[in-house]
């Protein structure tokens, strides 16, 4: 294939590793804290592990294509395995660690993995709970001895054990070894990695050699990764995003790893690694941009004037510097003095000192925590990806970044929206197929290898960035045949923060109306400072004061809705303030707090009614459970406000 | 089981239990006119968990500071490793391999986690006060050697994330944790654990049983708690002793304490008629 002879022999990860090794063999790979020290391991040093590992794996009679799981969090070694495995010709299958032990069941079933290999005696107890209903497990191996001592070892080993009996053996079994890492190819699987499954049973995404290494030389000539670059591998190994991170571009590039000592010690390593190149989801960026902030509030009156005033010349000027846009001479100066006394410092804490690339993705990010981060000077950028794609879809290109964009099509990537919105893509990085499950890879990958994403989307004009507004499910028409998208209003709504939840209602309707939640904690806090009185969470949301800056939000929301042509339709006409707590217990959301619309409108359906029905104040009856079961009654009687709506330019001229 | 065999016992879950690592023989101890222990007679063998129970006031504590050479009884013998032990200071007994824990938490607040661990090691450490001070020469040798043992400790019961806290701002589990750690750190031959589990919720109380039990898995360290949570107490021990008015009134596995019909009078009461 003409694509391949660019990568020449490098058709694998083993075969990246043996040119890392070669190439740059003193250069460090992998790093972990443990002991309160970082322990590092260079590319050589890596190369002689899971050389070992593959050859302790070969005298327990691994075999080609064999799966073998792997469960726990990031260890350089739980790394290495999944080499060792790729060596042997089998395929690593990464699982969430803090999946329950059904859930476990039903992947260790559904991929017949022979070899499991768990970080702790926690994940062994887990596998051995299920192992009478799982028929394929053969043996299991662990990283951390302690506790183990106890168990029945023989279909057990640790995994230093495995390579300690690897290097013993290496004459047996070196020939073999070479002669599997040798025949990999770019058709072989790289990777297999399970969809969380949202809706139904996850799904085994098959990633062959092609989509990892493509993927990763792609996008690690996007951003101009280097060998010298640091990451800190710190989300689940079983995400896609990590194994490309953390596999694919470390092993494609070159660049060290870096674990942390243990999940809650991880800002900690964050700051003494001071990562180059970071991803994060938007929770991460949001809760230390919340410490920072509840730590100012406590400090003394000239540091945090101090910081005040420093953020706002941050603000006004940081972004257009980051993007290298003209910026006066004298707010360079003060941007410079801002570095020194408050940025640099501020940076410092969090870890970011060093960062030249961060990515968030996952979710929606709020522009002003976006806007936090870039105008300290740290390159954030957005990407939009999912498994079946090796990550990447779109991304942000430097000097492009803004936070209601997803990017442009990453490098090799072809995007295309459908009729109906939803956003279809085709790229080297694109999955195999869904394994043991044909029907759902032929609806979800066409025979031209489009992907259908399930998400709306649309271009936009002039810069090409691609935005995403929503689920396609969730994405309707109005009665006037105007685009109904909840989400994306919803998601703008929920940027502020008195709005805890918001749930928009106008499919097949002429006009949107919106209930909203308000957050008790920021609403709670500013009736305290103004001295206003309520005596219960029914009665702070019907505040007139309450209502009015709700208003204000809504109608700042409809000023940015309206800037978008196709999506000024949305704009929010009528809304009320709910008298409860949207709550997982009555239904009304899921367990990992997503709104449930059907479920909404059936309930208050007395409410929507009277949004459309034009009256100004509802009486209503809504039953509740409480933590303990019990059922009860709130009544009340909400008021309905009225929400100022724009007028888009061309409709005005038409009418 | 033959618990009387003086070369040990293999328990119920496989593991050797040892010969007779210390042995209280006829001890009596009195305040003043108060009896707190009345001839009691009992061993520690190496490698078991050993707990001592009773309703309040039974004399499990004073029993403890006997162990621990806190206390010298008035009548009865003390013998550890082999030998008879004569009254000692509280140094000498953390240099025979004897390590406690205090019902009520006793670490130094202002100091961190870290440091409150180190302190564990000082009768271990050999460089003099000058050579401390400077930082020079044996003492940063020594230092290095000791803080690797104390890593180890932590990374086995998990308290990196607070490694440079200040105790003073923990929380009381982790406090509990936390003197443990010290306590280990001595590298003792035998852990003295004065209510372990006081104060716990569920939770916590299962962290610290299942350190307790790795502990004695992975160190092979001789454990002897007192505890009051009658649940913990029968699934971690190999042996119980009952106290109940600072007499013995019980001996034996947590079974055949159970079925002890002076022990279930003790604790649930009796009639006297």
């Amino acid at each position: 294939m003409a694509r391949d002879a660019t990568t020449g022999e490098l058709q694998s990860i083993p075969a990246l590793l043996a040119r890392n090794a070669r190439d740059f063999g003193a250069m460090p790979a992998f790093r972990e804290k443990e002991f309160g020290i970082w322990q590092s391991w260079t590319w050589a040093q890596t190369a002689d592990e899971i050389r070992s590992m593959a050859l302790g794996l070969m005298t327990l009679g691994i075999e080609r294509g064999d799966h073998v799981a792997i469960i726990g969090r990031n260890r350089p070694a739980l790394y290495w395995s999944m080499v060792a495995a790729q060596m042997c010709g089998a395929v690593p299958v990464p699982l969430y660690q803090d999946a329950v032990a059904e859930e476990m069941a039903y992947v260790l079933e559904h991929c017949g993995a022979r070899f499991v290999i768990c970080g702790d005696q926690e994940q062994v107890d887990k596998v051995l709970e299920v192992q009478d209903r799982v028929t394929g497990i053969d043996q299991i191996a662990y990283l951390d001895k302690r506790g183990m001592r106890k168990y029945d070892h023989s279909h057990m080993n640790a995994l230093a054990d495995i390579a300690a009996e690897g290097r013993a053996a290496h004459y047996r079994f070196d020939a073999e070894l070479d002669a599997r890492a040798a025949e990999l190819t770019y058709d072989h699987t790289c990777v297999m990695l399970y969809t969380s499954g949202t809706t139904g049973k996850p799904k085994g995404v098959v990633l062959s050699n092609r989509n990892i290494i493509e993927t990763s030389k792609n996008s690690a000539k996007f951003d101009h990764l280097k060998r010298d670059d640091e990451v800190l591998a710190y989300l689940p190994m079983a995400w896609v995003g990590d194994f490309i991170f953390s596999v694919g571009q470390a092993f494609w590039t070159g660049f060290t790893v870096n674990c942390p000592e243990n999940a809650s010690t991880m800002m900690t390593d964050l700051r003494e690694i001071g990562p180059t190149y970071f991803f994060a989801p938007p929770r991460v960026f949001e809760g230390q941009l919340t410490n920072v902030m509840i730590r100012m509030e406590d400090a003394g009156r000239i540091k945090k004037r101090m910081f005040d005033h420093y953020m706002e010349v941050a603000r006004r000027v940081g972004p257009a510097i980051l993007d290298g846009k003209p910026v006066s001479g004298m707010d360079r100066f003060r941007y410079w003095l801002g570095n020194v006394l408050v940025y640099g410092p501020l940076k410092n804490t969090l870890g970011f000192s060093r960062v030249r690339v961060g990515y968030t993705a996952g979710e929606a990010i709020g522009p002003e925590i976006f806007d936090f981060y870039r105008s300290l000077g740290i390159n954030l950028k957005q990407l939009y990806g999912q498994t079946e794609a090796s990550v990447f879809i779109t991304q942000q290109p430097d000097g492009e970044v803004r936070s209601d964009t997803v990017g442009v099509p990453s490098p090799g990537v072809e995007v295309k929206i459908a009729d109906n919105g939803e956003v279809f893509y085709r790229s080297p990085g694109t999955f195999v197929e869904y394994y043991k499950n044909a029907d759902s890879t032929a609806s979800t990958k066409d025979a031209e290898g489009w992907v259908a994403t399930g998400d709306a989307g649309f271009f936009e004009e002039g810069t090409g960035h691609l935005r995403i507004i929503d689920r396609a499910k969730d994405v309707g028409k109005m009665a006037d045949g105007r685009l109904f998208a909840p989400k994306y209003v919803e998601n703008k709504l929920k940027f502020y923060p008195n709005i805890l939840e918001a749930v928009v209602f106008g499919a097949d309707r002429d006009m949107c109306t919106a209930f909203i939640n308000i957050d008790l904690t920021a609403v709670g806090n500013w009736a305290e400072r103004n001295n206003i009185a309520y005596a219960s969470y029914q009665e702070l949301s019907q505040h007139p004061q309450v209502l009015e800056t709700v208003a204000g939000h809504v109608e700042e929301v409809n000023k940015s809705v309206a800037a978008d042509p196709m999506l000024a339709g949305c704009q929010i006409h009528r809304f009320l303030i709910l008298h409860k707590e949207l709550d997982a217990d009555d239904g009304e959301l899921t367990r990992t707090r997503k709104v449930r619309r059907n479920i909404i409108a059936e309930k208050f359906a007395d409410l929507i009614d009277a949004l459309y029905g034009g009256k100004d104040e509802i009486y209503t009856e809504t039953e509740v459970t409480y933590e303990d079961g019990r059922k009860g009654k709130i009544k009340a009687t909400l008021t309905i406000r009225d929400a100022k709506v724009e007028r888009p330019a061309e409709r005005m001229a038409a009418e | 089981m033959n618990v009387a065999n003086s070369e040990g016992y293999t328990t119920a879950d496989g593991r050797k239990i040892g010969g007779v690592l210390m042995e209280m023989k006829n001890i009596t101890l009195r305040f003043g006119g108060v009896k707190a222990i009345t001839d009691i007679s009992f061993d520690i063998r190496e490698g078991e968990i050993r707990a001592i129970i009773g309703p309040n006031g039974a004399g499990k504590s004073s029993m403890l500071n006997v162990i621990s050479g806190f206390y010298v009884p008035q009548e009865g013998e003390v013998w550890f490793k082999g030998y008879k032990r004569g009254p000692m200071k509280p140094y000498q007994v953390a240099r025979l391999g004897i390590a406690r824990t205090f019902q009520n938490i006793a670490l130094f607040d202002g100091m961190s986690v870290l440091d409150n661990i180190m302190t564990g090691r000082l009768t271990m450490m050999k460089s003099g006060l000058l050579s401390q001070a400077l930082w020079w020469g044996g003492a940063q040798r020594e230092e290095t050697e000791h803080r690797e043992k104390v890593e180890k400790i932590i990374d086995f019961l998990e308290i990196q994330p607070i490694r440079k806290t200040p105790v003073g701002r923990l929380p009381y589990g982790l406090k509990k944790r936390v003197e443990l750690a010290r306590a280990l750190a001595a590298e003792p031959k035998l852990l003295l654990l004065d209510e372990p589990m006081a104060g716990m919720n569920v939770e916590e109380k299962e962290d610290m049983s299942r350190f307790i039990l790795d502990v004695n898995d992975e160190f092979g360290t001789t454990i002897a708690l007192i505890e009051h949570d009658m649940g913990v107490v029968m699934d971690l021990s190999d042996r119980v002793v009952v106290m109940d008015y600072g007499k013995k009134i019980g001996d034996g596995t947590p079974d055949e304490v159970r079925n002890n019909q002076d022990v279930i009078d003790a604790y649930l009461g009796v009639a006297h008629d």
